[in-house]
């Protein structure tokens, strides 16, 4: 599926929404080292290719910099590096999620460095599961659950409070 | 049908606060006696129409408070009692007082009583000092017009028993009335007494009127402006759609005094009623409550603006709609030269709109001026001096964000002329100056600059005790020669303060520095010119707006930053023989009498450099809040207009930045922050230091 058609099926699901709200929650879905992760659809806003951002001085090491949104300035994360895996390395299809979050508060804008764009899923709630307790895992609070898809588990995340 | 009142909340306090400075402002002007009758009735005015709207808003303990004032001030006006510098004291004290009783409703707190008793019970003892009858005021609530359409009208007119004695006759005010539309008009008689009780000065006849016209109510209440103040007069909309009677609590009653000369009533009438005529809320404001605006959200813009700008979008709708035609349809080559053009006019609408659109946020300086004829008058008081404040430049404008945040600085610098500049009327005298002194406040534009000016006439500052202080609070040695004027700019040195004593306006030693730290903050400036026994100059430079800053584009590796123009003195190539190192800590470079201590910008911002010798690159010299620093750089490339963007909207703030932008290409490029960038490399305290040595050194020359 190309970006294109991403960005087409993320219009048709705000229009949908409202039929779904009840029982399914849409996520979209992309993948990061081989994994399946997914975000509430609500959130995103749009799907860019990777770009070269200007480098914010002396942030930590996963946030790549800020790039222009049309205007507006807004801080590339990189998630890989920040959930620590390994292979963050940038190709064609390397491509930047715009969500909006909760930081400090407030509703701030971020790109979301990630492998690959994978798919937009419909969930229902009894399709997911709690995560287990993994003791000191310092990615688990950014962990809303597990979701299952046709043989596929997605982790579903929940990325408030990203910067901190 | 009920509304819900509190939407027009915002409406009504914004014009309280409004009002509540427009009476300021007046009674500041009075003079003891019998004053100019206009002056007393803006007074009036202003008061009278807090008091209906708080009593229409269920704000009663506003209401009960203004309600004697404005008995106070109805006495003033008919000549009855005679001002006294007392009552005006008091009421500038009432003024602050309803203002803080307006601005706890407005935060949805009960206002506190505590301050407007002392206050009531005074107005109250002058009340009684004296047997006069205050006068009843009835506010009745009168429909604001609302349609452009044929609308009913019922007038009630009762005119005041005595009005043909000051020359009104009620004939020319029905023709008026007539000549608005179709009018059906009804007398009664029934207050005529009997022919030998006739006193044949006096009118006792009052009338009903039915009119129907497209009249709006400011028309019908303008006719009877002249005995608005003895006459009962009353307006009402009588739409078939709405029965008048059930509906009252819609209405939005706003209530004016006419302003017209009231002669003084003569005693057998003084318990008539004046009564009020209302005009409708200015339609623009309903809007702005809709919006819970509170003070900062929102800006008044004068009409040619709105009027500009509504002109470029028409432009640019234009351009759009031809650029659509050409590209409808088939495409052919020669279209070609078309487009290019259309293209070209896209880019200058754009332009001028965006220029249009600053200019809307461009107020003039007088909002933050208008606070200070009160603060002299209160301080000067306090200080037993003489002070003649001097506005000039008013409408000079500045952006809103500007000009929220200059206030306070301000504020310091002529609280600082008064208390510190200008001298005690005995000791004026004694130099053979006029007994009142002068402060200036002047504004002009300059370059693209706003400059603000302080201008005293006072004592000029004492060098000698500001060199003595600053000994003592080792910011300078006993040994160091320095000029005057090094001297004079002590003053800005952080925990600096010469007042003997401290006083509760100024000396609390946290004084000059924070002024010039926040008008820096706003990339601006603050100099000092001081003659003893002359007076001083306090000039305060700005940008126009915060929006934009003129910035040098600078390259660090491949990383471009923007250093604002303002804060450049001078970029010059490094001579290594003037470089020293100091404890193995930073370096500083010896430029002409001062030391300048050096910060790599790559190491500050973790960044690889191209060069590794200063040599190589260039010092941009800048001015720090304590002195001059040199940040070394790769490369300087061109200097542009720059728009300020936000970087804490999305992401936080981040040390030694103040901000980002756009550059022509699309990419951002982050603005350096010169206070943060020398608090980021450590060097704080090394350029104190060596702007001091440099000072010294120049006096040992």
């Amino acid at each position: 599926m190309n970006i294109d058609e991403l960005n087409a099926r993320l219009v048709e699901s705000t229009v949908n929404e409202q039929d779904y709200f009840d029982e399914f929650q849409q996520y979209l879905t992309f993948l990061m080292n081989g994994e399946e992760y997914g975000v509430d659809i609500l959130r995103v806003q749009e799907i860019r290719g990777w770009e070269k951002c200007t480098v914010i001085p002396n942030s930590s090491d996963y946030v790549r910099g800020v790039l222009n949104l049309r205007g507006t300035v807004v801080p590339v994360i990189d998630l890989r590096v920040r959930f620590g895996l390994a292979n963050a390395e940038y190709s064609q299809i390397t491509v930047v999620i715009v969500v909006k979050l909760r930081q400090d508060d407030k509703d701030k804008i971020m790109g979301l460095v990630v492998d690959a764009v994978s798919d937009v899923h419909a969930l229902k709630r009894s399709q997911i599961n709690v995560s287990p307790e993994l003791g000191d895992n310092q990615n688990s609070e950014f962990i809303q659950g597990l979701g299952q898809v046709e043989n596929k588990m997605l982790i579903l995340l929940d990325l408030n409070n990203i910067l901190d | 049908m009920s509304v819900d009142l509190s939407q027009f909340y915002e409406v009504f306090f914004e014009e309280s606060f409004e009002g509540l400075d427009a009476m300021e402002s007046e009674l500041l002007g009075l003079e003891p006696g019998t004053p100019d009758n206009e002056t007393i009735n803006t007074i009036f005015r202003a008061a009278h129409s807090i008091k209906g709207g708080s009593g229409t808003f269920g704000f009663n303990s506003v209401s009960e408070f203004t309600h004697v004032i404005e008995t106070l001030l109805d006495q003033i006006r008919d000549g009855r009692r005679l001002l006294t510098q007392h009552q005006i004291d008091l009421f500038l004290q009432s003024v602050d007082c309803m203002r803080d009783m307006l601005n706890c409703l407005r935060n949805n707190e009960e206002p506190d009583v505590e301050l407007a008793q002392p206050l009531k019970l005074a107005f109250e003892k002058i009340l009684n000092g004296d047997e006069t009858p205050g006068d009843d005021e009835a506010p009745s609530d009168v429909t604001p017009a609302t349609s452009t359409l044929d609308t009913h009208w019922h007038i009630s007119l009762k005119p005041g028993i005595d009005i043909l004695k000051t020359g009104n006759e009620p004939i020319f005010m029905l023709q008026e009335i007539a000549e608005l539309g179709d009018a059906k008009i009804a007398i009664d008689v029934s207050l005529v007494p009997m022919l030998n009780a006739v006193e044949p000065d006096n009118l006792y006849l009052s009338w009903q009127i039915d009119l129907t016209s497209q009249c709006k109510e400011e028309d019908i209440a303008e006719i009877f402006d002249w005995i608005i103040d003895e006459s009962e007069i009353e307006i009402t909309q009588s739409s078939n759609l709405v029965d008048n009677k059930d509906d009252a609590g819609d209405r939005l009653p706003v209530e004016t005094e006419n302003t017209q000369d009231s002669k003084p009533e003569n005693l057998t009438n003084a318990s008539t009623e004046s009564s009020a005529v209302v005009t409708p809320p200015p339609a623009p404001k309903k809007e702005a409550t809709q919006s819970k605006a509170t003070e900062s959200s929102s800006i008044r813009v004068s009409i040619d603006k709105v009027d500009s700008l509504i002109n470029m979008v028409g432009e640019l709708v234009i351009t759009q709609a031809m650029l659509t035609q050409l590209t409808d349809g088939e495409f052919d080559k020669s279209k070609l030269a078309s487009i290019q053009e259309g293209m070209a006019q896209l880019a200058h609408n754009t332009r001028d709109l965006q220029e249009s659109v600053m200019r809307i946020r461009m107020l003039p300086i007088s909002f933050v001026f208008s606070r200070f004829p009160r603060l002299v008058r209160d301080t000067s008081k306090k200080l037993n001096k003489k002070i003649n404040l001097v506005l000039r430049g008013e409408n000079t404008e500045l952006d809103k964000t500007v000009m929220e945040k200059i206030s306070d600085p301000m504020v310091h610098l002529v609280r600082n002329s008064m208390d510190h500049g200008i001298e005690i009327p005995e000791e004026r005298l004694a130099t053979g100056k006029e007994e009142t002194g002068t402060l200036t406040l002047n504004a002009y534009h300059q370059g693209g600059n706003v400059v603000v000016e302080i201008v005293d006439d006072g004592k000029g500052l004492n060098t000698d005790k500001i060199k003595s202080k600053a000994i003592e609070n080792g910011l300078i040695k006993e040994s160091d020669d320095l000029s005057e004027q090094q001297i004079n700019e002590l003053i800005f040195e952080p925990g600096f303060s010469t007042a003997d004593e401290v006083s509760d306006l100024s000396g609390r030693g946290v004084g000059m520095d924070v002024v010039r730290r926040n008008i820096q903050a706003l990339n601006g400036s603050v100099e000092l010119q001081s003659v003893k026994g002359k007076g001083s100059t306090f000039t305060i430079r700005l940008p126009l707006t915060l929006a934009i800053l003129d910035g040098q584009l600078i390259r660090v590796a491949d990383h471009i930053y923007i250093i604002p123009l303002i804060n450049i003195i001078e970029s010059l190539q490094i001579d290594p023989s003037k470089v020293n190192n100091v404890g193995g800590e930073y370096d500083v470079l010896r430029l002409r009498d001062e030391y300048v201590p050096i910060i790599r910008l790559h190491q500050a911002f973790n960044h690889q450099a191209d060069c590794s010798k200063l040599t190589e690159g260039l010092l941009v010299v800048v001015e720090s809040d304590n002195g001059k620093v040199g940040i070394w750089v790769d490369e300087l490339l061109g200097q542009q207009q720059v728009v300020i963007k936000s970087l804490e909207a999305n992401y936080r703030k981040v040390d030694g930045i103040s901000g980002a932008t756009i550059l022509g290409d699309g990419t951002v490029s982050l603005i350096i922050d010169i206070i943060g960038l020398v608090k980021l490399a450590g060097l704080r305290k090394a350029v104190r230091v060596n702007a001091l040595a440099g000072k010294q050194d120049a006096g040992a020359r």
